[in-house]
């Protein structure tokens, strides 16, 4: 297993020359989530995380080699919502700029390859979403088979509480175990200043059995970004860079009756891709919307209990959609220039009950 | 932009290409059913399977058009993506372009070798003209669909050049003659006379009914690999020999809508990467996104091929016929077939398509470098490929 980018599992050969390019992230910024951002656009939304991000970095947009964001058209409710987004940024000059469909973790890694080809020694990453314009848990229904379960309209909660029966009836939890690890997250959350819900959180009814409402994430409006930077660059940028040791993502099939929803073998894949299993990493920031889903997660990736978990309070405490993943990779990455972690592993999901998952690496620099 | 001294990127090459035969509307098959047939074609030209695929890089343009939010999670099995890293790029109509370009990226970093990118449209699940028509507040209640947001910039143009106002007749009928030598174009009008074209019902003025793109359900794949998969490859590769995005804001004081400077730099960008300092000598066949017909000559300005105020005047001499020495749209382009997720990716298959050789009736003969174009949003995305048939540097 190799910490650099390598061919597919399955796949014999190996690349002539790996890149050995190090890249790092060198500055992170979000909002303040909150249940509803009605009074502002997602641009408004966005403006001062953008100013904040390339504050720290000193850089101004136009200085930026290549810029990628992350969000849904059907979060906003409207076609082409990314670019009025566009405006926070100030494509004037123009820009060499991308946009993925999906959380803002996979805008970081289209950029993150971008600067493994050496074509730009920066990278300005962003993703937003505003929930609060419809009703989530209806308009992520759209997610699912357009032709046999969509037209069901099973929502998200329900799929989730699916998958935490099906992790209760394996024996692997219970109950009091994800009020436990809700009632965690949401203290170690009362430390960080953006997240939406802190402190003693009455862990509630059931939202859908077996989830209560305490395991259910908030529905939350939200913005986050990351600057990225190349080698020398980012020590320049950066008195600590977090550099990205190692970065894959995969999918599992969307069927869900051929998953077996205790497992997430795309996690464990992406982890063994990007270096994870090298060395045991002290951080993992897990992007787990459901307390059921940080339990299959940790399992997963064979966290024991050695790993601080969601020190920020994770996607329970605050859950601004299509920013949520890349949030912890700038939380992990914020561990490692605060020097709370030497080595952290941050996870991104999407799709329903944990689908598609991407991890990330990342280390301060060797002391 | 810097360059990493030292990092020295993979070559890519394009050693397969599939699409499906575009219509107006692909009952027959699912959406699933749909991006699978241009996928398989794509393998089967590239003589692989499934198997030596590392990575899918998918596109599409908004979820809308199907109804089906982030369709890239139920699309997993139906692109072979099961264990592998699947990635959606959304950068509105240049989203076909963009998508090859992320796939060449992941090729030329080494990250993976073996790469399918696929885009996709399937526009009869919904109403694409009104599924563009943002609602009050996002949007004045003035524009209907792409047509009502560029015709004013087409009258621009026309008052800018002086151009003749029989221009844009010509490019629309020279891109559906050139769609009855490609089996898989939408429109096949056998019958159509460039009088039938100036005499149809006039749509957002000065664009008439047969100078508009019309709306398909399509899709579109490639394989791309690095030098070691090009050897192995049956039939001859297309190389990248320079790829681009750019970008600028939708509306701002001192755009400019008939040649947007996102368009000039991005081509800029391409032309330096690929070594060509006069494209109009060093580029052997274009295909460029021409949704409605008068976009021809403005983007032969925007492209460089073209001084200012002249790009028409290629288009009135012919010069951008199939037979003409700057062939533009041979396969007969966006005005013979848009699935408009897909309809960038087809342009950038197209280009390969030429310097292959393998472009059937529609073949430019000796193409050596073509260009592939797409832009989108209001003319603010750009996304660009020049494509050879000789590995770069050779």
């Amino acid at each position: 297993m190799s910490a650099t980018p390598g061919p597919a599992a399955g796949t014999p050969q190996v690349p002539d020359t790996p890149p050995a390019r190090e890249i790092a992230v060198v500055a992170f910024a979000q909002s303040d989530h909150t249940r509803d951002s009605a009074e502002v656009s997602e641009a408004e939304l966005l403006l001062p995380v953008l100013q904040d991000v390339l504050g720290q970095a000193g850089l101004r947009a136009g200085e930026i080699d290549f810029t990628c964001s992350g969000s849904s058209d059907y979060l906003a409710g409207r076609a082409f919502s990314f670019t009025m987004a566009l405006d926070s940024v100030g494509a004037w000059p123009p820009i060499a700029e991308s946009h993925v469909e999906t959380d803002g973790a996979w805008a970081l890694y289209e950029a993150w390859v971008k600067l493994l080809t050496g074509d730009a020694e920066t990278a300005l990453v962003y993703a937003y979403g505003k929930s609060s314009s419809g009703e989530v848990r209806d308009v992520l229904t759209r997610q699912l088979d357009p032709y046999y379960v969509a037209p069901l309209w099973p929502d998200s909660v329900a799929l989730a509480a699916l998958q935490a029966q099906a992790l209760i009836d394996a024996g692997a939890t219970d109950e009091a175990a994800l009020a436990g690890v809700a009632a965690r997250s949401r203290a170690d959350a009362a430390a960080n200043p953006h997240a939406q819900l802190t402190g003693p959180v009455p862990h509630g009814p059931y939202a859908v059995r077996p989830l209560h409402t305490g395991d259910c994430p908030p529905v939350t409006d939200g913005a986050a970004a990351v600057v990225l930077a190349a080698g020398d660059t980012a020590r320049r940028l950066c008195d600590r860079p977090a550099w990205i040791r190692g970065m894959d993502h995969r999918t599992e099939a969307h069927g869900l009756g051929v998953r077996d929803l205790t497992d997430s073998p795309s996690a464990r894949l992406a982890a063994e891709r990007a270096g994870a299993c090298e060395r045991p990493v002290d951080t993992a920031e897990l992007h787990a919307p459901f307390s059921s889903q940080e339990v299959i997660l940790r399992r997963a990736l064979r966290l024991d209990d050695a790993v601080r978990i969601n020190p920020s309070g994770g996607a329970l405490a605050a859950n601004p959609m299509m920013a949520t993943g890349l949030i912890r990779i700038g939380e992990a990455a914020q561990r490692i220039g605060r020097g709370d972690s030497r080595r952290a592993l941050a996870h991104a999901t999407s799709g329903p009950c944990l689908q598609q998952n991407l991890v990330a690496v990342l280390e301060g620099e060797p002391r | 932009m810097s360059s990493a001294a030292g990092t020295t990127k993979e070559p890519v090459a394009i050693v397969g290409i599939g699409q499906t035969r575009h219509v107006a509307a692909r009952r027959d098959v699912s959406i699933a059913g749909l991006v699978r047939e241009a996928a398989q074609r794509a393998l089967q030209d590239a003589e692989l399977t499934w198997q030596d695929i590392d990575a899918v890089v998918i596109g599409k343009a908004p979820d809308f058009f199907e109804g089906v939010m982030m369709p890239e999670l139920y699309l997993a099995d139906a692109l072979g993506a099961v264990g592998k890293p699947l990635l959606r790029v959304h950068t509105a109509g240049s989203v076909g372009g963009s998508t090859a370009l992320v796939a060449a990226d992941l090729v030329a970093a080494r990250v993976h070798r073996t790469v399918l990118t696929l885009a996709f449209e399937k526009q009869s699940e919904s109403n694409a003209m009104w599924g563009l028509s943002l609602p009050v507040p996002f949007q004045q209640p003035l524009l209907a669909g792409a047509g009502g947001f560029f015709a004013p910039h087409v009258r621009a143009y026309m008052r800018r050049t002086g151009a003749p106002a029989t221009v844009g007749s010509l490019v629309a009928y020279k891109d559906r003659r050139n769609a009855l030598k490609n089996p898989y174009a939408h429109l096949h009008e056998h019958d159509l006379t460039l009088e039938k074209v100036q005499a149809s019902p006039m749509l957002w003025d000065p664009v008439r009914y047969s100078e508009t793109c019309p709306s398909s359900d399509g899709a579109c794949a490639m394989v791309l690999t690095d030098r070691a998969g090009a050897r192995r490859a049956p039939r001859p590769a297309a190389w990248v020999h320079g790829g681009a995005m750019r970008s600028e804001p939708t509306l701002f004081a001192g755009k400019d809508f008939v040649s947007p400077q996102a368009g000039k730099d991005c081509a800029a960008a391409v032309y330096r990467q690929a070594g060509i300092t006069d494209p109009r000598r060093e580029i052997d066949a274009v295909e460029m996104y021409v949704p409605f017909s008068w976009y021809e000559p403005m983007w032969l300005e925007n492209l460089g091929f073209a001084a200012p105020g002249e790009g028409w005047k290629l288009t009135e001499s012919g010069v951008t016929e199939l037979d003409g020495d700057l062939p533009v749209n041979p396969s007969g382009g966006v005005l013979s077939a848009n699935p408009i997720g897909a309809s960038g990716m087809i342009r950038f298959a197209e280009a390969a398509l030429q310097v292959r050789g393998q472009a059937g009736e529609h073949q430019v003969p000796g193409a050596r470098r073509a260009l592939g174009h797409a832009y989108g949003g209001g003319s603010q995305f750009f996304s660009m490929w020049v494509v050879g048939a000789d590995a770069p540097g050779a």
